[in-house]
């Protein structure tokens, strides 16, 4: 399905790297001297056993972790230790393991939510209701809808998000970021909890999505004929550190990661 | 039933440890000393009430669930506007025939629907737990208090500066303490409201101490004073403008509308935060903080505009509150006043503007028209505090969520 | 200028008194706060009730009774003890246990609903005016300090700080040694994973809100001997500046909390005696909030890490 897609925008830097990346709680070495690169438009994937350290690797690259070593770069920009909200404004999003939605808000609403960063609108000028804002609300509820209608959430735009089936839920998760039109998405475990009907239409939008909106997806997940499938390269990690990163074949066949996961023989 | 019985005891037996001490021996003073006078009745009547409620608990239980509250009825939008406008209209005409004291308990019930509506911004819109809510209020009410007392400023030029003053407060406290996790911030504002009061009453040079100012004139309309004699040759008053006898209730009902309009500024100017992104900022932060960070919303900024803003609102109830009382001391900005005010907001159910309104109204004139009540009044509130949360967090009103045809 | 020093000898006395005793209170804010992760709101409540139920021992017994005064004050600690136990295992079953699994927002307002609710159960029981406590151990130890000052110590502080003392290093062995102790320890680690280790967790909790009582109605007990007067309200004051210490200690850390207390009870008496005794509320609100923005984690508390 998927064919080596760095050739179609050649860039000079990659889109995301990752440079000897170190973080540590307490003694504990949760990562330990992590590289990798994402290059634009490419699916790639970080596999591992649990405990490898994969989230703890996202949450360094989204800033809600302070790397205790290493550089984060995006586009060539030094984003290390920058605050989660201003990493997602350079256009780094990402979905979180175990769906955090804005429970008691509509559907409709968690998309509006999530475009305030780009709306600049004055306190003025929205209890004056005034043209300017009535436009910029008018659009930023079009691109909800545009999103409702790619995800097929339309008839639940008003339902409370927290009411939605898990399914329709991850969608919505994923619809959230990708209308706050980001360069990279980031997605850990997208599907856990998934049938694998719901596993395989997940699979069509990742590619979907990274077709259409020409964008990089970082993925986390156990399911490894997902990652297989779609993924351009892999990283495999254990006990905080890489062992290989290549593409699907090669990491399929590669002797050390067969130990990772089988245990040693 | 039987099956409950060694859990009614012990209940009872708690019971009964819970009540003798505090109610069953009455600590009465003689002379120097104190004696003891026992009221066993209470506890007697206490501790039974509680063994047979635990008795019957499963059956209650089963009695409880089945017992629905009414939902908000689900107006339609135009339906709403005709309600809206019935009610203002209704509130507004009233008061020409209500008594003298009746209206003026209606005044102070709208000061506290423009407080309850000013914390709801901060507790049921951005779930920020604000403590100290009631330093905003007495910012408001000192700055026009010590404005008038040392540069003579009227209640129409203070009214403006009220707000911004308070507001400036919330953003200088704001600032440093809102990146603290929820719990820490209701503490740390619980004793920014202490530290307020305790200023006010210490700082005597400037504030008047414990006696506070006393003096502040009520608010003119359109410069002319509502009082019997002008207070300055110059001056004209209400009552010789329009050629009428003078009539105190003129005051009464002045103050009143006043309270109305302010009251009815702070629900539209809340309602329209709410449905602005401003306002979806405030509740989505409340629901998750990191999906909010992860999605670039700051929320330093948001929950610092949220407690602005809110103490804002308890700024312009200060300074209508000065104006009504026509005396400011520290006294009336305790912690108690916080409290009151909290429980407005969760009673109504934190978020519901509808049901803040209702809360406040209910809250004030409840204790005036019961007067046995008022004995029992924060009792009752620290009790519906907890049952609120035990049993409905959503308050008896809860919100419906804006609906959008797409 | 020579009387700088002993001026602050006797501050410093009184400071580790009235240290010693937000120490105690500190003790069950900073239990709870590690188990479950929530501000006993009411805990201050609880001291102040111990501190009636104790008035109430006293006057039934008497102060003419003849009875030897350390039995007479180990009866009030008995009394009062037992009563606040019940007090504290009521209040976390009625207002907290039904939202263990609730917003924090929720279980916060609960927790001061119940505050207010006993502040004035209190007020109602027992009435909002000052009670008068007599005072059982009066006189003094003076120690002249150079030619022109001297230094008062007050048996009856002398005694706070010995019973704290004590209960401190019974506490600390308890929990070190017993196996309720044990659990209490692996719960404040990990309240999951210790249900998991088939901990009764419910215990655990009921238990360490009892203790938390138990130990405030002893520091409620002892103030009100010393003091000599007490009202319903002033449970709220002493809950503030006690869940002061344990922030300076560092929430969640017993030998912090102890620690805490004592520097605030310094920082408070010494503020009281060179600035001015109206000031020095306001120095520990002040304190509290310096803390909370420069060191949340206090001296003696582990940083936590969010869980993303």
């Amino acid at each position: 399905m998927t064919e080596p897609s760095t050739a179609l925008v050649p860039v000079p830097t990659p889109l995301l790297e990752v440079r000897a990346l170190l973080m540590r709680f307490g003694g504990l070495l949760a990562v330990d001297g992590v590289a990798f690169d994402v290059r634009a438009n490419e699916v790639f994937s970080i596999i591992g056993p649990n405990g490898a350290g994969k989230t703890t690797v996202f949450n360094c690259i989204g800033g809600f972790y302070k790397p205790s070593g290493g550089q984060i770069l995006l586009a060539g920009e030094n984003i290390t230790g920058l605050p989660s909200h201003r990493v997602a404004r350079k256009g780094l999003v990402r979905t979180f393991q175990g769906v955090r939605l804005f429970k008691n808000l509509t559907v409709l609403e968690n998309l509006l939510v999530a475009q305030h960063m780009q709306v600049k609108n004055g306190l003025l000028s929205g209890l004056l209701i005034t043209r300017a804002y009535r436009r910029a609300e008018q659009a930023a509820i079009e691109h909800a809808k545009q999103w409702l209608d790619f995800m097929g959430l339309r008839e639940y735009a008003n339902r409370e998000a927290g009411n939605l089936a898990y399914g329709h839920q991850r969608r919505l998760e994923i619809a959230r970021c990708m209308i706050t039109r980001p360069r990279l998405l980031m997605l850990d475990e997208p599907a856990a909890g998934l049938n694998p009907q719901e596993k395989r239409d997940l699979a069509l939008m990742i590619d979907r999505i990274r077709r259409e909106y020409n964008i990089a997806v970082l993925l986390i997940e156990h399911d490894m004929r997902l990652v297989m499938d779609i993924s351009d390269r892999i990283l495999v990690m254990e006990h905080g550190r890489p062992i290989t990163v290549d593409r699907p074949e090669a990491v399929q066949s590669d002797e050390r990661v067969i130990k990772a996961y089988l245990g040693e023989e | 039933m039987l099956a409950q019985l060694p859990r009614a005891l012990i209940a009872a037996v708690f019971a009964f440890v819970i009540l003798a001490p505090i109610f069953g021996l009455k600590l009465v003073r003689q002379g120097m000393h104190s004696a003891l006078q026992p009221h066993w009745n209470i506890v007697l009547w206490g501790c039974a009430a509680v063994f047979v409620v635990q008795l019957l608990h499963p059956w209650l239980a089963r009695l409880f669930a089945r017992v629905r509250l009414p939902s908000v009825p689900a107006l339609d939008e135009e339906h709403h506007l005709w309600a809206w406008a019935a009610v203002v209209l209704l509130a507004v005409v009233w008061p020409f025939f209500g008594g003298r004291s009746a209206v003026d308990i209606a005044t102070l019930a709208l000061i506290y629907v423009m407080l309850g509506l000013g914390l709801n911004i901060v507790v049921g819109f951005a779930g920020l737990l604000d403590l100290g809510f009631v330093g905003f209020y007495a910012v408001g009410a000192y700055t026009y208090g010590l404005l008038y007392y040392w540069a003579g400023w009227s209640f129409w030029e203070c009214l403006p500066l009220a707000g911004a003053m308070a507001a400036l407060f919330g953003f200088l406290l704001g600032f440093p303490v809102l990146r603290l996790r929820g719990d820490y911030l209701a503490i740390v504002t619980l004793g920014f409201g202490e530290i307020i009061r305790l200023l006010l009453t210490n700082l005597t040079d400037w504030t008047g101490g414990p006696d506070g100012i006393s003096g502040i004139p009520s608010p003119t309309l359109f410069g002319l004073e509502m009082t019997r004699r002008a207070s300055s040759p110059e001056g004209q008053t209400f009552h010789e403008f329009f050629d009428m006898p003078f009539n105190p209730d003129h005051m009464v009902i002045y103050l009143y509308l006043l309270a109305l309009a302010l009251a009815l500024v702070t629900l539209l100017v809340s309602n329209r935060l709410l449905r602005m992104p401003i306002g979806r900022a405030w509740e989505a932060l409340r629901e998750d903080e990191i999906a909010c960070r992860s999605l670039g919303l700051n929320p330093t900024r948001i929950k610092l505009s949220a407690f602005t803003l809110g103490a804002m609102f308890a700024g312009f109830g200060g300074a209508f509150f000065a104006a009504r009382q026509g005396l400011v001391n520290p006294e009336s900005f305790t912690f108690i006043e916080s409290a009151l005010i909290l429980s407005v907001v969760v009673l109504g159910g934190m978020g519901s503007q509808v049901g803040v309104i209702l809360a406040a109204v209910a809250l004030t004139v409840l204790p005036e028209v019961v007067r046995e009540f008022a004995e029992y009044r924060m009792l009752a509130f620290g009790f519906v505090m907890v049952l609120m949360m035990v049993w409905r967090p959503q308050g008896l009103l809860p919100m419906k969520r804006p609906q959008v045809d797409l | 200028m020579t009387d700088f020093f002993p001026l602050f000898i006797q501050q410093l006395f009184n400071g580790l008194s009235l240290g010693a005793i937000y120490a105690l209170i500190a003790i069950g804010y900073t239990m709870v706060y590690g188990i479950i992760g929530m501000i006993n709101f009411a805990h201050g409540e609880i001291y102040m009730v111990g501190a009636y139920v104790g008035l109430v021992a006293l006057t039934a017994i008497g102060t003419q009774s003849g009875l030897p005064i350390w039995l007479i004050i180990a009866a009030m600690l008995a009394l009062s003890v037992t009563v606040t136990g019940v007090y504290g295992y009521t209040v976390e079953r009625i207002a907290y246990r039904p939202l263990r699994s609730s917003p924090r927002l929720v279980a916060l307002i609960s927790a001061i609903g119940m505050s207010i609710f006993l502040q004035n159960w209190v007020g109602l029981g027992q009435g909002t005016r000052d009670m008068a406590v007599p005072s059982l151990i009066s006189g003094a130890y003076t120690l002249q300090m150079g030619e022109s000052f001297e230094i008062t110590i007050a048996w009856s502080r002398l005694m706070i700080i010995g019973v704290v003392l004590v209960l401190m290093i019974a506490l600390t062995l308890f929990i070190q040694h017993s196996r309720m102790g044990r659990a209490s320890r692996a719960c404040s680690q990990d309240l999951q994973m210790a249900e998991l280790l088939g901990i009764n967790t419910d215990r655990v909790i009921s238990f360490t809100f009892v203790l938390g009582a138990v130990l405030a109605a002893v520091g409620g007990v002892l103030i009100a001997i010393t003091v000599g007067k007490l009202n319903p309200f002033i449970g709220f004051i002493a809950g503030i500046k006690a869940f002061t210490a344990a922030v300076l200690g560092g929430i969640g850390s017993i030998p912090g909390a102890m620690l805490g207390g004592v520097l605030l009870g310094v920082a408070e008496t010494l503020a009281a005696g060179y600035i001015s005794s109206e000031y020095k509320d306001i120095v520990a609100f002040g304190l509290l909030v310096l803390i909370l923005l420069f060191r949340p984690t206090g001296l003696l508390g582990k940083p936590e890490v969010e869980k993303v």
